[in-house]
C-alpha cells in the first residue's frame, strides 16, 4: 500500500534533511530510518518522486548513488571536500 | 599531424604489438581537428587531443586528474550519467567536464550497421566520439560529454535509435545475455528474450536507485557461461537441463575413428596426435561418470556436473538434454571488499518460460532481503556471507537440497531450528535416560 499521507512524509523528509549537519547527501537506506513505519519500496518511490519534482537530487559516484536537498553542497566531485 | 600535446609516455604505448587506445585516440583527435565529415561538433572538437594531454599528465605525475561524481543526469533518471571532471581545466579546457553515458546494448549485442553507425554519429556530434564498447561494465560506454547535451543525447537515443540508458549507481545495472539459441546449438534457454524481459519488467530498478549498492543480471544459455555470469554478476542465470545428455553412438564412433575432429577443429595449429576418447573425454569428467569399452559410451547422468567439457570436445555426438531450463546462482563479485566471490547455486533448476513468474518471486524475495538488510555499499554476495546462506534460503522460502552443499561436511550451513525439531530444545532427561546411559 503506498504511503497514506505523502505530503506528511514529504515534508518529514525535507525537514529531517534541513535539520542535518555536514553532510548534505544520504544513503536512500538513511531515508528509510526518517520514515520508520513505512515500507521500504514505498519510501524509495517516494524519495525517486521527490527527485523528478526537483525537491530532491541525486549525486552519483558512477558506483554508489547519495541523494540530497537539491542545490546543497558539492555539485560534482568528492562530498565532504572543503 | 601535430596534435595540441606532446605525449612521449603514451607515445611508448603504441610500440607494442597489441592495438593501442592511444592510437584510437590520435586517429579521432585527427579526424576531429580535420572535420572532413563537415560535422556540427557541438562539444569541443579538442576532446580527444585534451584526453590525451590529460592521460599523459597523469603518466607523468603517477596520479589521476580526474574528479568522478556528480549530480548530472538526465531527467527522472538516477543512473546512466556518471559526472567526470578534470582537474586541470585550465590546461585541458575541452575536457573539463567529461562525463560518461551508458547505454543499454541490444540483446544478445547484435547490431545492424545502420545501428552502429547512428551511435557513432551520436557520438561524435555531441560527446568527444569516443566510446567503450563492452569493456568492463559490459554495455556501450559514451566517453565524455559535457552537461548541456546529456538531454540532447538521451532524446535523441530514445526517440531516433529506440535505445535506452544503461545503469550505474545503487540501481539494477545494465543486463547482458548472450546470443543463446539465436546461434548456439547448446543454449538451453532463450536468453536474449530473457534478458529483454527482465530488462523491461525492472526498468524502475535499472533507472531510479533502489538499492544499497550495485546489482547485476547476467544470462548465460548454457554452463559454458561465456558471459562470465557465475563470475561476474550478483544474479547469475545459467542454462541447463535436468534428463540426460543425447549420445549418438555412430557419431562418437567417428570422433574416434578420426573421421569427426574433436572440438569442432579447434587447437589444430598442432598435431596432438589422434584423438583418445578415454584420456581427453572419460578420464576428465569431473562427475567420473563416463565409460567407454572401446566400442560404446556410457554417462551416468545422475553423477553429471553439466560442465560441458565431452559435449564441447565431441559436439556432433553429445548433446544438451530435452528438458532444459536454468539455475540461479547468488553473489557474485569483484575483490573490492573481502575478495572475489563465485556466485554460490541457490536454485538448481526452474523452467525458463514467460512471464517466469517464478524466476521473478525468487529475484523480489532477495530485494528485498538485501534492501532491508544490506549496509551501504554491500552486495548481495556480501549480505549473503555475513548473514550465512540459511537466512538467503529461508527469504527466498526455498528448501536446502543437496546441490546446495558442496562437500558433505565441509559447508554445513544449514542447521535444524528450534521449531523444526519435534519437542524443542528441552527434551525430557528422564525419558532419554531410559535409552541412553550417563
Amino acid at each position: 500500500m503506498p504511503i497514506a499521507d505523502e505530503a506528511a512524509a514529504k515534508q518529514i523528509i525535507l525537514e529531517t534533511l534541513q535539520k542535518k549537519k555536514g553532510k548534505t547527501k544520504f544513503y536512500l537506506k538513511d531515508f528509510y530510518k526518517f520514515l520508520p513505519d513505512e515500507k521500504l519500496r514505498d519510501v524509495k518511490k517516494l524519495v525517486n518522486k521527490m527527485v523528478t519534482e526537483e525537491l530532491l537530487e541525486y549525486w552519483s559516484s558512477g558506483s554508489t548513488t547519495l541523494i540530497g536537498l537539491k542545490g546543497l553542497g558539492k555539485q560534482h566531485a568528492a562530498d565532504g571536500e572543503d | 599531424m601535430e596534435l595540441k600535446h606532446k605525449t612521449p609516455l603514451l607515445d611508448e604505448l603504441e610500440s607494442g604489438p597489441w592495438p593501442s587506445f592511444v592510437s584510437d585516440l590520435k586517429r579521432e583527435a585527427i579526424s576531429r581537428k580535420t572535420n572532413e565529415k563537415g560535422i556540427d561538433y557541438q562539444c569541443p572538437a579538442e576532446m580527444p587531443e585534451d584526453l590525451l594531454g590529460v592521460v599523459e599528465l597523469s603518466y607523468e605525475h603517477g596520479r589521476t586528474h580526474w574528479k568522478h561524481g556528480g549530480i548530472v543526469g538526465v531527467f527522472g533518471y538516477g543512473g546512466g550519467v556518471i559526472g567526470r571532471y578534470c582537474d586541470q581545466p585550465e590546461m585541458f579546457p575541452a575536457v573539463a567536464h567529461f562525463h560518461t553515458i551508458r547505454i543499454n546494448q541490444p540483446s544478445g549485442k547484435y547490431y545492424t550497421t545502420e545501428y552502429l553507425e547512428q551511435l557513432m554519429s551520436l557520438c561524435e556530434r555531441r560527446g568527444s566520439g569516443l566510446t567503450n564498447m563492452h569493456g568492463s561494465t559490459g554495455d556501450i560506454v559514451f566517453l565524455g560529454s559535457h552537461t548541456p547535451q546529456l538531454e540532447e543525447i538521451f532524446w535523441e537515443l530514445t526517440h531516433n535509435i529506440n535505445q535506452d540508458l544503461g545503469g550505474s549507481g545503487g540501481n539494477l545495472r545494465t543486463p547482458s545475455a548472450c546470443l543463446g539459441m539465436s546461434r548456439c546449438e547448446y543454449a538451453c534457454i532463450d536468453t536474449q528474450a530473457l534478458c529483454h524481459y527482465m530488462t523491461n519488467e525492472y526498468q524502475d530498478e535499472l533507472h531510479r536507485p533502489a538499492f544499497p549498492y550495485k546489482f547485476k543480471f547476467k544470462f548465460d544459455g548454457c554452463p559454458n557461461c561465456c558471459v562470465a555470469s557465475i563470475a561476474r554478476s550478483d544474479l547469475s542465470f545459467i542454462g541447463t537441463w535436468k534428463d540426460d545428455i543425447r549420445i549418438d553412438a555412430e557419431a562418437v564412433k567417428a570422433y574416434v575413428g578420426g573421421e569427426l575432429k574433436s572440438n569442432a577443429g579447434a587447437h589444430a595449429s598442432r598435431d596432438w596426435g589422434p584423438f583418445d576418447i578415454q584420456k581427453e573425454v572419460v578420464d576428465l569428467c569431473p562427475g567420473e561418470c563416463m565409460a567407454w569399452d572401446g566400442s560404446k559410451l556410457a554417462i551416468d547422468n545422475s553423477n553429471c556436473t553439466r560442465c560441458m567439457h565431452c559435449i564441447n570436445t565431441m559436439p556432433r555426438a553429445l548433446r544438451i538434454g530435452q528438458d532444459t531450463g536454468l539455475s540461479m546462482l547468488v553473489g557474485a563479485k569483484a575483490p573490492i571488499l573481502d575478495g572475489a566471490q563465485i556466485s554460490s547455486l541457490l536454485v538448481p533448476f526452474i523452467k525458463a518460460e514467460e512471464p517466469y513468474d517464478e524466476i521473478k518471486e525468487v529475484i523480489e524475495n532477495l530485494w528485498d532481503w538485501w534492501m532491508e538488510e544490506g549496509k551501504n555499499r554491500e552486495r548481495i554476495g556480501e549480505l549473503m556471507k555475513r548473514q550465512g546462506f540459511q537466512k538467503m534460503l529461508e527469504v527466498t522460502g526455498l528448501k536446502a537440497t543437496a546441490q546446495h552443499v558442496k562437500e558433505p561436511r565441509s559447508n554445513p550451513y544449514v542447521f535444524w531450528k528450534e521449531d523444526e525439531v519435534p519437542g524443542g530444545w528441552k527434551g525430557d532427561i528422564n525419558e532419554f535416560r531410559k535409552y541412553h546411559q550417563r
